[in-house]
């Protein structure tokens, strides 16, 4: 299963690699780390702000590790509370919405577009965790009287 | 350190948090018991990233965003409190909007560089704009289409719609879209590159609804799976467009939950991705329907009820039709009867039960029926020989034995809950068509079988009645 995540991976991985001359050391804190790694490639591109691919591919592999480790554990039962909490949380592309919709010298047209993502954005945060936490609140045990959890 | 080097800190130190935060909220979803600080922590983690999103020295106009933030509350209070039977839809209506959040980001990202500063658009962050905006569009219409099919919406086809060079053209319409997102990737801004991009958004869209006719609702619980993995991917694809490291981990985590949930529901039917998603399941087998092949034995509620009394032990198999018809209540009260007179009763939950995954859990535990009862299959299964009587409430394909020796069935090959190995079979069903996935259950013409036909909810309630009536039967 792991397989396709790989896939993901590498085909950013492989982005990431055509375009290795441009990164120039913009981003302060691993530049160090990647410009060892890219010192003798050839650094014309470097005009452009350049993006830390390598250190985003590897964010990105090792947290689909984590996720798989951590969703393979999530009980049975919770499933569709599951998939709903996790709407919710993949809708952290309100932080995107954000910077597009209040970006400080966007045309007109793009921040309409920030905020209509901005607004599906928010509904699926809202709604994923209000009913997430409406449905784990049905599940209950045994005792009588209910008594789930809190 | 200047104030803007102080604010970068704080922002990138609270997207660190909400990671953290994140990753425990899912990790707290492995139990019941300590699922509900899942919540807690995800809503710490979602409103961490919302203010330090928020605060950043770029983000200058405010007013439009707290519109949509406005906005998305009144529409989202709503829509969280929809029936659980509804819940279906309402996941593939928020896959939907997850997807045209990060089709729309996408789009206006690249069009903004487009026009003031194509050096932004480097081949790797084309490679993520194309990725993003490919995934994040066709989740958004292919979501929607599942979303209305999940509400049996009339002009939407319930059943998979086929027609020929199908699957050819579909697979033909997104590759056609991968390589112009190619040619993209690495001219992003020739005179006709705005163009090909929004060529590229209405493949993207075509594709999503075209992917979506052919499957019908016996795949449901694969398919809202599959987009739940798409839309995490979008958000991931965003982060690496945005150089945002917490949108890729949280993106990743969302991919990575909604990939195991698809392959646990392909397992459980016994099938690969591709077939869920070019399969067109149950299409040859819903013509010859109705032919039936053996002879129902229906039986009285009265008879039903006795069979019921004089178990020890009952296991009771729901599906669709026990959501369908709302039966989770009466379900319940069934199952208090049975339980003051010392029979023991459980649930036996397939994982393809349902429109989603999950979904039969969550209706018998709104129904206050303890989550300690809810069995699954396999742990089940061991005990069916046991069983006095396996009581099927609107369930079809996932107690059919033909899945286990019939290699020209659909299902042949998907585990099944053993029903049949139980000592009786009662089966409550709605009419005499086949079921979902138009296959006959060779389950109901068995000997041991009996019939009880009708909605599940007025059967169930019949039950109770009798099982509750003047001093019982006997």
């Amino acid at each position: 299963m792991a397989a396709i995540g790989l896939t993901a991976a590498l085909v950013f991985a492989a982005a990431a690699w055509a375009e290795a001359p441009a990164v120039d050391g913009a981003i302060v804190d691993t530049a160090p780390l990647a410009g060892t790694a890219l010192d003798t490639a050839d650094t014309a591109a470097a005009h452009a702000p350049s993006l830390d691919y390598w250190s985003m591919v590897f964010v990105f592999l090792l947290a689909t590790f984590v996720g798989l480790g951590v969703i393979r554990r999530v009980s049975r039962l919770l499933y569709t509370p599951l998939m709903s909490l996790t709407n919710a949380i993949s809708a952290i592309a309100v932080v995107g919405a954000i910077l597009v919709t209040g970006g400080e010298d966007h045309p007109l047209a793009i921040r309409m577009m920030g905020a209509v993502a901005l607004f599906a954005s928010m509904t699926n945060i809202v709604s994923g965790f209000l009913i997430t936490n409406r449905m784990l609140g049905m599940f209950k045990t045994n005792r009588p009287g209910g008594g789930g959890q809190a | 350190m200047s104030y803007a080097d102080a604010i970068h800190a704080v922002v990138q130190l609270s997207y660190v948090v909400a990671t953290v935060l994140f990753v425990f909220s899912l990790h707290w979803m492995n139990d019941p018991k300590t699922a509900g600080r899942a919540v807690s922590a995800g809503v710490a983690a979602m409103a961490l990233a919302v203010v330090a999103t928020w605060i950043q020295p770029e983000v200058a106009h405010h007013l439009w965003i707290v519109v949509a933030i406005v906005a998305g509350f009144a529409v989202g209070v709503p829509l969280s409190r929809v029936p659980l039977t509804a819940v279906p839809q309402r996941t593939a209506l928020s896959h939907a909007f997850g997807g045209l959040a990060a089709g729309l980001v996408g789009s206006a990202e690249y069009f903004m560089w487009l026009q003031r500063d194509p050096s932004h658009l480097s081949q790797f962050r084309m490679c993520a704009i194309v990725a993003e905006v490919i995934l994040g569009f066709v989740t958004f219409t292919g979501s929607l289409m599942a979303a209305g099919k999940l509400q049996e919406i009339k002009w939407i086809p319930q059943r998979p719609v086929t027609y020929p060079l199908q699957n050819v053209g579909n697979i033909g319409l997104l590759a056609l879209a991968a390589v112009l997102g190619l040619v993209l990737v690495l001219y992003p801004a020739e005179p006709w590159s705005a163009a090909a991009f929004a060529l590229i958004i209405v493949m993207a869209i075509s594709f999503g609804v075209l992917l979506i006719i052919p499957i019908g609702g016996a795949d449901m619980p694969t398919v809202i799976s599959i987009l739940n993995a798409y839309a995490g991917l979008s958000a991931v694809a965003m982060g690496f467009v945005l150089d945002n490291k917490l949108l890729i981990t949280a993106g990743a985590l969302d991919g990575s939950s909604g990939l195991i949930l698809s392959i646990i529901m392909c397992k459980a039917m016994n099938r690969s991705f591709a077939n869920v998603l070019f399969g067109a399941f149950g299409q040859t087998q819903a013509v010859q329907g109705e032919a039936g092949q053996g002879v129902y034995k229906a039986e009285t509620v009265e008879g039903a009820a006795q069979m019921l009394e004089m178990a020890s032990l009952v296991v009771i198999i729901p599906g669709y039709g026990m959501a369908v018809a709302q039966a989770q209540h009466k379900v319940r009260e069934l199952y208090d009867q049975l339980r003051q007179r010392g029979i023991a009763v459980k649930f036996a939950i397939h994982p393809v039960a349902g429109r989603m995954p999950g979904h039969m859990n969550v209706l018998l535990a709104e129904a206050d029926i303890p989550y300690t009862d809810l069995l699954e299959m396999d742990e089940i299964n061991s005990d069916m020989p046991q069983a006095d009587v396996a009581l099927v409430i609107g369930a079809n394909d996932v107690v059919n034995p033909a899945a286990r020796h019939d290699k020209s069935s659909p299902i042949f090959g998907m585990p099944i809950i053993d029903a049949d190995k139980a000592k009786t079979v009662l089966a409550i069903k709605r009419s005499k068509s086949p079921g979902f996935a138009g296959i006959d259950n060779e389950l109901y013409f068995d000997d041991k079988t009996w019939m009880l036909f009708g909605d599940a909810k007025n059967v169930v309630g019949e039950l109770v009645k009798q099982l509750s009536g003047p001093s019982g039967m006997h």
